[in-house]
């Protein structure tokens, strides 16, 4: 289950809200922006790797659970955040809570698959679909971001809390293990 | 690019409408949580669409049309708390008592007011105008003397100016010693309308 990535990776850093880094990077901010335009902004982006992460159906909770968390914190947020990293590590920390809610609603049941629809109804592969919920929720978040949503590995390592090499030893390791999977559904 | 990487991008969905609905939803969702600081929504008016701001000490902001709804509410981040979300549903009251004072069936607001924008003496000139009834007027030099200096009726205008709540709190109903309608920060025109809508003017 754990990550074989070239590097040892580093102690997992759980981003909380309250105790995430904030990185310079837009010094024109003066001012932290009203909630409301900061929801507008990322609302999409936070929904598609939801979805795209741990399904539709599960998507909306998650979604209001990022929005709760941020807006909990968002007071005390330094101005000159990234506030897209920031959202992003809430919304990665949001959908591993909810892999690890699953996998332990799941031992007694254990040949029951996870019934999370798919982002979409079309388009997307089933298979693919399937070994994406098979992948440790370190990997599977690491993938997303990087190979769904095109997000650069900075922002990756940012979100799921690593280091950047360990960003990519993630996606990497996951894409790996999907081109397998996706390789032999295509075999059969 | 290999079929793997194809795959996954088909994994991104659209999510435009389903992220709209989530995140009208969590207006909601963070008012039950007590985490919502600045509640805003719009209500048409004869003068178009009027900007209301509440927090839960009362109503905070109201801003005309010609105001930029983004300064308003980065002032508002700013000055109060940078919580502010669009909630209609927290200004549901406010929106009805608006509609019935245009529709002339209103003649006083029940709501309190959050003075967290305004300070010192601005605020007092500010209060007295608040206790000036629809239908009758007052003047630079009294709201002067109730916030504490009658001689400072200029200073009382600059605050009527800045009122960050018009309409409510009726800095219309203040005018010139001698009788002119004295100045409007929203325009002249508003405020001619406003007391020909109380019954002052003809």
């Amino acid at each position: 289950m754990t990550t074989q990535g070239p590097k040892p990776r580093p102690p997992r850093r759980r981003l909380t809200p309250e105790g995430s880094r904030a990185f310079p990077e837009r010094m024109e901010r003066t001012a932290i922006p009203p909630f409301s335009v900061f929801l507008e902004e990322h609302r999409s982006l936070v929904y598609r790797f939801l979805a795209a992460t741990i399904g539709r159906d599960n998507a909306d909770d998650a979604f209001q659970e990022t929005f709760l968390s941020a807006l909990k914190a968002y007071p005390r947020l330094r101005p000159d955040s990234n506030l897209r990293a920031w959202v992003m590590a809430i919304a990665t920390n949001k959908a591993m809570d909810h892999g690890r809610r699953v996998q332990r609603r799941a031992v007694p049941v254990a040949e029951v698959p996870e019934r999370a629809a798919p982002p979409q109804d079309d388009g997307a592969d089933p298979g693919l679909w399937a070994a994406v919920r098979e992948l440790p929720p370190l990997q599977r978040a690491a993938v997303v971001h990087r190979y769904v949503l095109d997000l650069p590995y900075a922002e990756v390592a940012e979100a799921i809390g690593t280091s950047e090499e360990a960003a990519r030893a993630n996606a990497y390791e996951g894409r790996k293990k999907l081109r397998a999977a996706l390789k032999g559904t295509e075999g059969r | 690019m290999t079929n793997i990487d194809a795959a996954l991008r088909r994994l991104d969905q659209d999510a435009e409408d389903p992220s709209r609905q989530a995140a009208a939803a969590f207006a909601d969702a963070a008012r039950t949580a007590g985490l919502l600081d600045v509640a805003y929504a719009t209500v048409d008016s004869p003068f178009g669409p009027l900007l209301l701001a509440a927090t839960r000490r009362g109503l905070v902001r109201l801003a005309y049309p010609n105001e930029p709804v983004d300064d308003a509410l980065q002032e508002l981040a700013a000055e109060v708390s940078p919580r502010v979300l669009e909630s209609p549903a927290a200004l549901d009251d406010l929106r009805r008592q608006l509609d019935e004072y245009f529709d002339g069936g209103r003649s006083r607001f029940d709501t309190r007011i959050d003075w967290s924008l305004t300070k010192g003496f601005t605020t007092r000139v500010l209060r007295a105008t608040a206790r000036v009834p629809f239908g009758r007027v007052t003047t630079y030099r009294e709201v002067a003397g109730k916030a504490g200096n009658d001689r400072a009726y200029r200073a009382a205008g600059n605050a009527l100016g800045s009122n960050p709540i018009p309409i409510v709190v009726p800095c219309h109903r203040v005018l010139h010693s001698g009788g002119g309608l004295g100045g409007y920060t929203g325009g002249l025109d508003r405020k001619e309308f406003l007391l020909r809508l109380e019954g002052v003017l003809d």
